[in-house]
């Protein structure tokens, strides 16, 4: 049997309805929404500035610090205890770590630059959403940056190759899953996170990880445009 | 074979290729790799001859010796004060060059500058690790008091001064606003309350509009209509976008 | 406090006039409220005011009555201020500001008596419906508390029961069509004292400049049901009803954009 048609009808390699904007939090130094079906992240980046505790301070050049944080009304489930948990800091983490490799931060010594990544609505993906929006949100802040990052997720459900697992995609019980949060920098194509559970074959994550690659060249197309809708001459 | 991807005025994001080949030069904001010249942030093309750079149109303002900056007490120190600058970097005022008057060991600094007043001043000197001076001493350097500070894009700074300060000249002149901005990108105004709401406006538009052309006629039309009051004067310069 | 800033917009209270060019008792625009923004909320609703906005949403969860009121369902409102919305927010626990905010406007919506607890109630003594609204700061450039009660009695609005399945577990994908009832749409208007000059919905800086504000819920029939002084400067009572009559008088206002 197999996983022949996804459960919302999409094709294998299409993404849900996607949507980016850029300068959505004014207070903020740079800022971003992205959006995926019904997940969907908002990024603020505040810096460079300040950095306390001083300890912290690295005189060589400005650290990265992420924030990944889900509302407690994100998910379809129970309420989300304010706070953070482990997951959340685990996925701060390795966001910080997609997006650090092209951002230059040796003009801001002792400083920090934050970034905030929160989900008022989460269905799958929200890491990859985030990391989407955080690196329009760096781009908008002006920070000194090589390159643009983008995330989705690919993955295997059954015997089928996808792109952009829902949420009952990730939850399929008819046959194994295979699901991998991937993000790359958008010119050089390197990967910058990669993260996966599930079953697969060595054959099926090549597969997968080529299908991610085109997927991740239509989101820049779309975080390209929003950065430059943001500022196009009135 | 050289090849320019992009034209004069484009917005280009991190990533996006400007040009090929050997020909172009890579310019502020941003680098070659190989036979490529990158972008190196988002900004705006600027070409200029052979080099390529980018003109930022957001991002923090980082003090730079020579700037004249808009700035708040926030510490007392022993010998000077501790001033917030609008950047990641605080300056230090020392004592010796808050004034041109002997200032005794000792004295109590909050007559010459308390917490939470403004001042504007000059940057003499800014140190690898970001640790920054500035003097007070030097023309139009004085304590801002009276008014309102208006925080601005840093980079939006240039359009407002405008060629030999004439577009802030234009406003003071049509709204009789002490007007004062600082690189760092804070604006101090001073003036009749109805008259600085007129100033505020005028800026949010200038920063709103800043890589339009013909930008100072659209002010000069804006500050008559608010001022009901025309601009006397001489046809002002069109500005080229600095940075 | 910032003296000068204090200063200033009393100078300009004086003349008339504010930084923005509003008049002292005048909202900012664009103001609107926004329904059902996220799916995953058993109801939402977005507001803005000016550019501050907030978003609230409302979880349902069964839980067990408190022991005095066994029949009753309960009801809990959180706030956070996210360090997202402001560069004065930091990362942590709730500090005392998103606290006070949530228990003002959970005291208004309480006691109201808007929300019938007993119609939450499912089987007395054992299980009813906790209502667990989060007010979320996106963006703050002043008058969070305005916004926050607005927004929650929006989401209030937009709330549906989600069904309970067969083992009698809540069903919270599936959007349920029972809507909650209540009644007097208690509105929260906070009123600053700044010099003599009173003025509502401040700017961030105008916050600043602050000597006393009162937030005061009112019911559509102009009847009280909450109030809140902040700041560090008394007022006396001729002041405090000058206040009042002005947050009556704007909950008015406020109140169309519930529609």
């Amino acid at each position: 049997m197999g996983y022949d048609k996804r459960i919302d009808g999409r094709k294998f390699n299409e993404m849900r309805k996607m949507e980016a904007k850029v300068g959505v939090i004014k207070r903020a130094d740079g800022s971003a929404y992205f959006r995926t079906g019904n997940t969907w992240a908002y990024a603020a980046v505040y810096g460079p500035r300040e950095l306390y505790p001083k300890f912290k301070q690295n005189p060589g050049k400005g650290i990265l610090r992420c924030n990944y944080n889900m509302l407690p009304f994100s998910s379809s489930h129970d309420r989300v205890r304010p706070g953070g948990s482990r997951r959340s800091k685990e996925i701060s983490m390795v966001t910080e770590k997609a997006l650090i490799s092209v951002l230059d931060l040796s003009q801001y010594p002792n400083a920090v630059v934050d970034v905030f990544i929160e989900l008022p609505e989460t269905e799958a993906g929200s890491r990859c959403a985030g990391i989407t929006a955080a690196a329009m949100a760096l781009a908008d802040a002006g920070l000194a940056m090589k390159d643009l990052v983008a995330a989705v997720s690919v993955g295997r459900v059954d015997d089928k190759i996808l792109v952009d697992l829902d949420y009952a995609e990730e939850a399929y019980e008819d046959g194994p899953v295979a699901d991998i949060p991937i993000a790359m920098t958008a010119n050089t194509g390197k990967v910058t996170l990669l993260q996966m559970d599930g079953l697969i074959s060595k054959e099926q994550l090549n597969e997968a990880l080529d299908m991610g690659k085109s997927s991740l060249k239509e989101i820049y197309e779309l975080q390209k445009k929003a950065l430059k809708d943001k500022y196009k001459v009135v | 074979m050289s090849e320019l991807l992009v034209k004069q005025k484009d917005i280009v994001v991190p990533g996006e290729e400007l040009a090929i080949g050997m020909d172009n030069l890579p310019g502020q904001g941003t680098y070659r790799e190989g036979e490529k010249i990158i972008a190196g942030r988002l900004g705006l093309v600027s070409i200029d001859g052979r080099a390529i750079k980018l003109i930022p149109m957001s991002g923090r303002y980082l003090p730079k010796k020579g700037d004249t900056i808009v700035c708040k007490i926030m510490d007392i120190l022993m010998t000077g004060w501790r001033l917030d600058t609008n950047s990641p970097y605080s300056a230090v005022l020392s004592m010796k060059e808050a004034t041109s008057d002997y200032i005794q060991r000792g004295a109590d600094l909050t007559q010459y500058y308390d917490l939470e007043e403004w001042i504007v001043c000059k940057i003499t000197q800014v140190t690898s690790q970001k640790l920054v001076d500035v003097t007070m001493k030097g023309p139009g350097l004085r304590k801002l008091t009276n008014g309102t500070v208006l925080k601005v894009n840093t980079n939006k700074v240039p359009r407002i001064i405008g060629k030999q300060g004439s577009m802030v000249s234009m406003i003071k002149d049509a709204t009789g606003c002490r007007v004062t901005v600082g690189q760092n990108g804070l604006v101090y105004v001073d003036g009749e309350p109805s008259k600085e709401v007129i100033v505020i406006k005028a800026i949010k538009k200038i920063e709103a509009e800043s890589h339009t052309s013909g930008l100072t006629d659209k002010i000069k039309v804006f500050l008559e209509k608010e001022t009901g009051q025309k601009i006397a004067g001489q046809k002002v310069p069109e500005q080229k976008v600095k940075e | 406090m910032n003296r000068d800033l204090r200063n200033h917009v009393i100078k300009t209270l004086d003349a008339g006039v504010r930084s923005d060019g509003r008049k002292a008792l005048e909202f900012r625009q664009p103001m609107s409220v926004e329904y059902g923004v996220t799916t995953t909320a058993e109801g939402s609703a977005r507001v803005i005011i000016g550019e501050t906005e907030v978003m609230v949403g409302v979880k349902v969860e069964l839980g067990r009555p408190y022991p005095d009121s066994p029949n009753q369902g309960t009801m809990m409102v959180g706030a956070e201020l996210l360090p997202m919305s402001s560069p004065e927010f930091e990362s942590g626990p709730p500090s005392i500001q998103a606290i006070e905010l949530a228990r003002v406007v959970d005291r208004g919506i309480r006691e109201s008596k808007s929300i019938d607890f007993k119609k939450l109630c499912i089987e007395p003594g054992e299980k009813v419906w906790t209502l667990i609204i989060d007010i979320i700061s996106i963006n703050d450039a002043g008058n969070l508390f305005d916004a926050a009660s607005l927004g929650a009695l929006a989401a209030l609005k937009d709330f549906r029961f989600p069904n309970l399945d067969e083992d009698g577990n809540v069903v919270h994908k599936i959007k349920g069509d029972k809507v909650l009832e209540f009644e007097g749409e208690p509105i929260e208007v906070t009123v600053l004292k700044i010099g003599k000059h009173f003025v509502v919905d401040p700017t961030s800086n105008e916050e600043q400049a602050v000597d006393a504000r009162l937030t005061v819920a009112v019911l559509a029939n102009g009847e009280l049901c909450a109030m809140q002084k902040g700041g560090e400067t008394p007022l006396n009572q001729e002041e405090i009803m000058k206040m009042v009559d002005i947050a009556i008088e704007k909950t008015n206002e406020l109140r169309v954009l519930l529609k």
